[in-house]
């Protein structure tokens, strides 16, 4: 079995862009004879969907909700990383790549991450055009925040609702390409099949999941972007319908699947009440730096909490135990989520 | 532990008469959410070789807009700023009856039990809910548009809608006022949005009436059923921006 995760040739700052300088162009005249099918309309998808009809190819959009907007990215809540520098505290594009391999575990494909990190000022450019609500400070510029893993202050948030603000983002894009005809929508769409014609993806077969017909579409190329796999676990945060269906059925027809490792799981998905839970609602860490995590030193005060002889608060400053930033001094409180995720399950 | 009795709305399709339907569920903890509580009879509807019953959802946690339900008279149930999939069951008696319907208006046909078709959402955003730029990521620095930070609040405030319906449902004219005046303010108040003001507002209203829904009479029903709080406010400031817009020669 060869592997080939097709990443260009040459130094890792330039293997992107030399990849895009040499990739072949297509006139505009032939782009709007090319149809591209992309299934998923989160993050991915709908801002595919959306720059391939900018780019004039006919896009044929699918979803199984009712809506694109109802895809599963509109849940992230935190904030979206962006090597601005506008708070002048260090940060660079390499230095976004860096901190991001190591959130990662040192397991990312580096150039992609680096291609990110590059891109990453572009797409915030790109939101606030238009109309993305990020916030901001009173002099009327983009506001940041801090967040896990990074000691830069370079993560752009609307609320706690960033991934739907985002998310909408793209749908109104999208909208816009609907509006002009350059994306036929098909809502409440499943994919079940991935046809190939040798060895290539030139369509799929879907069901119409109202009238239940079985049908057949077909493109010059397809994307993927249906999410990740979280729901093969009995809990997750994923919506109940991200259930990685496509994925699955191009691995059938030949797909490799790669890093199994990303999955996302989030701490507050963990809790079990009983065996009727669907899922649990994903609470955002991205406040973490505004206060300090604690757990009692000695185990007497964590049992006479527990039984309710003592309150938290009662207990002295020096019987509290500040794990996180007793073992990362660096980093404290903002130490990478899996740093955390250890440190926190060691302390209980 | 709760036992229940539901009177749930039964519909196999678009064209079908449809009625309220007797259930009996048991065992329900109050720990659960309102659609656990419906997964656990279209179970006990499948275990009995009976069609269960259809209802939209996905994300869960009050974010997707995608679930809906007319809940004893309310959209989204009797808890305030919660969408039906954070609705607890604590929030109910042992013993209680609850009607359980979809969300009725003319623009959102029902397309099976309580799954009705938003699409019309959809297309009112089609004809005008966007600013045209290109995808490119290459337009403007993001700082280069200094925004004031009661307005990109006020603005942030209206993009909160998560486009359910709840205030269709809610409203005695079903009009989509709350719904489409949240995305006309959005981009009201934002500089970005102000190039296309005008076309937006004519187009997104006209679209809004093609659908079947009616006109606001200032009820304010939506903004106390609507899960993400979105003021009236916006239906005031849609109606400035359509009146500008329609004096202006």
């Amino acid at each position: 079995m060869a592997l080939n995760s097709k990443i260009p040739e040459g130094p890792l700052e330039d293997k992107w862009t030399k990849h895009k300088n040499e990739i072949n162009l297509v006139n505009p005249a032939n782009k709007r004879l090319i149809d591209v099918i992309v299934v998923g309309t989160g993050l991915a998808g709908g801002s595919a969907s959306a720059t391939l009809a900018e780019l004039g190819y006919n896009v044929k959009a699918f979803c199984f909700q009712d809506s694109p907007r109802r895809a599963h990215s509109i849940a992230a809540q935190g904030g979206i990383n962006a090597a601005k520098n506008y708070q002048g505290d260090g940060d660079s594009t390499y230095r976004l790549f860096y901190d991001t391999v190591k959130g990662g575990d040192y397991r990312s494909r580096e150039a992609n991450v680096y291609r990110l990190a590059e891109v990453s000022a572009n797409i915030i450019d790109q939101c606030v055009a238009q109309g993305v609500p990020f916030a901001r400070d009173y002099g009327g510029l983009l506001d940041n925040r801090s967040f896990g893993g990074v000691l830069v202050s370079r993560t752009f948030y609307a609320k706690g609702q960033t991934g739907q603000q985002l998310l909408l983002g793209a749908y109104s894009a999208m909208n816009r390409q609907i509006g002009r005809g350059k994306i036929k929508m098909y809502n409440r769409h499943e994919m079940l099949d991935v046809v190939l014609v040798e060895g290539k993806a030139r369509g799929i077969i879907a069901r119409n999941l109202v009238t239940g017909e079985i049908e057949r579409h077909s493109a010059h190329a397809v994307v993927l972007g249906t999410g990740g796999y979280g729901n093969v676990f009995f809990l997750s945060t994923n919506a109940m319908g991200s259930n990685v269906t496509a994925a699955w059925r191009a691995h059938k027809k030949g797909a490799y699947f790669a890093n199994p490792c990303y999955t996302q799981i989030h701490p507050t998905c963990i809790p079990v009440s009983g065996d009727h839970q669907s899922k649990l609602t994903l609470m955002s860490e991205s406040l973490r730096n505004d206060g300090r995590i604690w757990v009692p030193k000695h185990k007497k005060d964590a049992e006479a909490i527990k039984e309710g002889k003592l309150k938290p608060t009662q207990l002295a400053e020096e019987d509290r135990d500040y794990y996180l930033e007793r073992r990362y001094p660096a980093f404290g409180n903002l130490v990478p989520k899996r740093c955390c995720v250890k440190s926190s399950k060691r302390a209980m | 532990m709760m036992n229940l009795t539901l009177k749930i709305w039964r519909q196999k399709n678009a064209k079908d008469k449809g009625s309220m339907v007797d259930y009996q569920v048991s065992g329900i903890s109050p720990d659960m959410s309102f659609l656990e509580m419906l997964d656990i009879l279209n179970n006990q509807l499948i275990e009995k070789g009976e069609s269960p019953v259809a209802f939209d959802h996905d994300c869960r946690e009050g974010i997707c807009g995608m679930c809906s339900l007319y809940i004893n008279g309310e959209a989204h149930g009797p808890d305030r700023r919660v969408t039906t999939c954070q609705l607890h069951m604590r929030k109910f008696k042992d013993g209680d009856t609850i009607y359980i319907e979809p969300f009725r208006a003319k623009g959102f046909p029902i397309i099976k039990d309580l799954v009705v078709d938003r699409g019309a959402f959809d297309r009112i955003q089609h004809s005008g809910g966007f600013i045209s730029v290109n995808t490119s990521g290459n337009t403007q620095d993001a700082n280069s548009i200094p925004i004031s930070k009661h307005d990109a609040d006020k603005a942030m405030d209206a993009a909160t809608c998560i486009g359910c319906g709840a205030c269709v449902a809610s409203c005695k004219n079903s009009s989509a006022m709350l719904f489409v005046s949240a995305k006309v303010s959005q981009y009201a108040l934002l500089p970005q949005g102000k190039v296309e003001a005008t076309e937006r507002v004519l187009n997104m209203v006209q679209q809004m009436d093609e659908e079947g829904f009616g006109n606001c009479t200032n009820t304010g029903a939506c903004e106390v059923e609507c899960p993400k709080g979105i003021s009236l406010e916006n239906i005031a400031r849609m109606n400035r921006e359509f009146l500008k817009a329609s004096l202006k020669p």
